[in-house]
């Protein structure tokens, strides 16, 4: 049993890398309605922005401002060169435009900053948290800050006027427009807050897996899992997610004998996709009702 | 929940391309037949195995085309199937001693049931859920060959060396020419046959279920056959071309067939256009030739140069090479009637 509680804990541990990654997802999926492949390249890229700043001198915390600042301006301005303009194309067009992002980002980022995998510091400190040897303050201090942003995501989508216009528009684009809301910024604004909370993301990962080009890769692919496997729709859900899928994988990496690392992720996968076949809108998603 | 939200309707993730507006006429064809048959008694071995690799993934963005185009489902996984054709005929060809050409049916057959299985659960899952599962399968797929109960067939994570096969009959021809023309007879065939089957029954079936599900079964569409069938016919075709691939290259390896490559036949289809079967080829030599080409301008850089290469090709022509010919053939129009 002491076993099993100490892989629960490890798991909500690395679970709230995910979570922070599947908040940024939940958030521009619920602006432009895609998944972006290119999310976990733009944290990736914001977080080697934080990291050269500190290089120059720059506090952790004035970096921490400067980069989501950054983010959230870069955010908007890929909207409006690259996928405003893309607006009208088919579905199918805008993902590989993500996913030719994805390869430029990855690449620009290798060549300036190199491969070579560097530290990165954390302002939380590394001893571990409440005496516990699983959990470090880095950790805990991650889980807060995701925290933190979800109950501020909350206010801002059921408290302030943005918020509703955004959650307008991306819900009834049509009758948002004719109400007066300019649903082109609004996307662009989605874009801008998803890159800003992927660079939070991102500083908050890098100490952990270490800061190099394709750090985000396989943090992506559990921070969509964990969305869908909370629901696309529901900030909340991801978070849950986030820590449930670090669950999973660390009890199936305890439990199933055999079980490699490399094994680790379909393992967790299919684990979401069994859930996902009984509860297709995720666990605290809202089924969607058509009309037809 | 609002009432508003109730109304809305979802535009289609997958245009309706009528099934006329799915091949190219006859006289194109041939032009394009006569090309693919002459241009190998001209050029290098080299360039002629790049050929066959052209039509081998061309057959296997084809695939993807049906499932996507044809049925509108969406898959990240086609390189899980392409594992399973290239395995299948490695290993009887290389375990059983089978020969090269009767191979293939056998790993076409093995990957339609393996497609057909699969799509069972992903029944439920659309969009993208979907693309999550097959993601999954994709994924999977490298770490379940490395696995050590199979090392004695699959060969573990150092693959099987697959023999390359002569000219039948003596014919006077270099291994790889022979090689290209048994793919190009092969291609044909199948891009025959899936045109045929687009243009079938089954093939409407399929489009009816990609423009309205429900519109489709209340016209006695059977929504959960056809679903499950495009992604067999889809595994199937993907399988023979892994089948191929695998003759060709003379390897295979679990790290031969990751997630890049099923995002290499995606793009492979959106570049050719969804739903246009001829652009299956066009999709091909971009997923072969551009990053190359990309690696050529800069080294260190080749990554960036080819995502912009893409954004230029997605920004000229979002609809792919299909807009192209759409284009070129109101062009033929406008001239005849001149």
């Amino acid at each position: 049993m002491e076993l099993f509680a100490n892989q629960v804990l490890a798991g909500i541990a690395t679970g709230a890398i995910y979570a922070c990654m599947a908040l940024a997802v939940v958030m521009i999926y619920q602006a432009i309605d895609h998944l972006n492949f290119a999310q976990g390249e733009m944290a990736m890229f914001s977080t080697f922005v934080s990291w050269q700043l500190m290089q120059w001198g720059v506090p952790y915390w004035g970096a921490f401002v400067l980069t989501v600042a950054f983010s959230f301006a870069a955010g908007i301005v890929i909207e409006r060169l690259l996928f405003k303009p893309l607006a009208k194309a088919p579905i199918l067009t805008n993902v590989a435009g993500f996913i030719a992002l994805y390869a430029i980002i990855n690449s620009v980022a290798g060549l300036i900053w190199d491969f070579t995998i560097k530290q990165y510091p954390t302002p939380f400190g590394s001893s571990p948290f409440l005496g516990s040897q699983l959990i470090s303050t880095h950790q805990a201090g991650m889980i807060g800050i995701t925290l933190l942003m979800l109950l501020l995501l909350f206010f801002f989508f059921r408290f302030t006027r943005v918020g509703l216009a955004m959650r307008a528009a991306a819900s009834l684009p049509e009758s948002a427009r004719l109400v007066g809301i300019n649903t082109s910024w609004m996307i662009a604004l989605g874009w801008g807050m998803a890159s800003a909370i992927g660079s939070i993301a991102g500083m908050m990962i890098a100490p952990v897996v270490f800061l190099e080009p394709n750090m985000m890769l396989g943090v992506l692919i559990y921070g969509f899992a964990a969305a869908v496997l909370g629901g696309l729709s529901s900030p909340f859900g991801a978070v849950m997610g986030g820590f449930l899928v670090g669950i999973f994988e660390n009890l199936v990496g305890t439990y199933i004998p055999g079980v490699g690392n490399e094994l680790k992720l379909p393992i967790a996968l299919a684990l979401i996709i069994v859930v996902l076949v009984v509860k297709p809108a995720g666990l605290f998603g809202r089924a969607i009702v058509k009309r037809v | 929940m609002s009432a508003a939200e109730e109304i809305v309707t979802e535009a289609a993730a997958v245009e309706a391309v009528p099934k006329r507006a799915m091949t190219l006429g006859y006289g194109t064809s041939l032009v394009v037949l006569a090309a693919l048959i002459l241009i190998p008694l001209f050029v290098k071995n080299f360039i002629i195995f790049q050929m066959t690799m052209l039509l081998i993934y061309a057959l296997a963005v084809m695939a993807l085309n049906i499932l996507t185009g044809g049925s509108g489902q969406f898959s990240l996984g086609q390189s899980a199937f392409y594992a399973v054709g290239a395995y299948t005929s490695a290993i009887l060809m290389e375990h059983a001693g089978m020969n090269y050409a009767l191979t293939l049916p056998i790993a076409g057959i093995v990957c339609f049931g393996f497609g057909f299985l699969f799509g069972q659960p992903a029944l439920r899952l659309s969009g993208v859920y979907l693309a999550l599962a097959t993601f999954a399968l994709a994924t999977a797929m490298p770490q379940l060959l490395k696995l050590g109960y199979f090392e004695h067939w699959t060969g573990g994570v150092q693959g099987l060396v697959v023999t390359k096969p002569d000219a039948p009959f003596g014919l006077p021809l270099s291994q790889d020419m022979w090689l290209y023309y048994f793919t190009l007879a092969v291609s044909i065939a199948i891009y025959v046959a899936s045109v045929n089957l687009l243009r079938s029954r089954s093939g409407r079936a399929f489009m009816a279920i990609r423009d309205n599900e429900i519109a489709a079964s209340a016209m006695g569409v059977d929504v959960a056959l056809y679903k499950t069938l495009a992604f067999g016919v889809s595994a199937g075709i993907t399988g023979v071309a892994g089948g191929l691939g695998a003759i060709a290259v003379q390897f295979v390896a679990p790290d031969g067939y990751t997630i890049q490559l099923a995002i290499s036949l995606f793009l492979g289809m959106v570049v050719g256009g969804v739903g246009w079967l001829p652009g299956s080829i066009v999709g091909s030599a971009f997923i072969i030739f551009v990053p190359n080409i990309a690696e050529g301008i800069s080294k260190g850089l080749s990554g960036a140069v080819f995502g912009v290469l893409l954004f230029l090709v997605i920004f000229l022509v979002p609809h792919g090479a299909r807009q192209v010919a759409i284009v070129a053939q109101q062009l033929a129009a406008k001239l005849k009637k001149n």
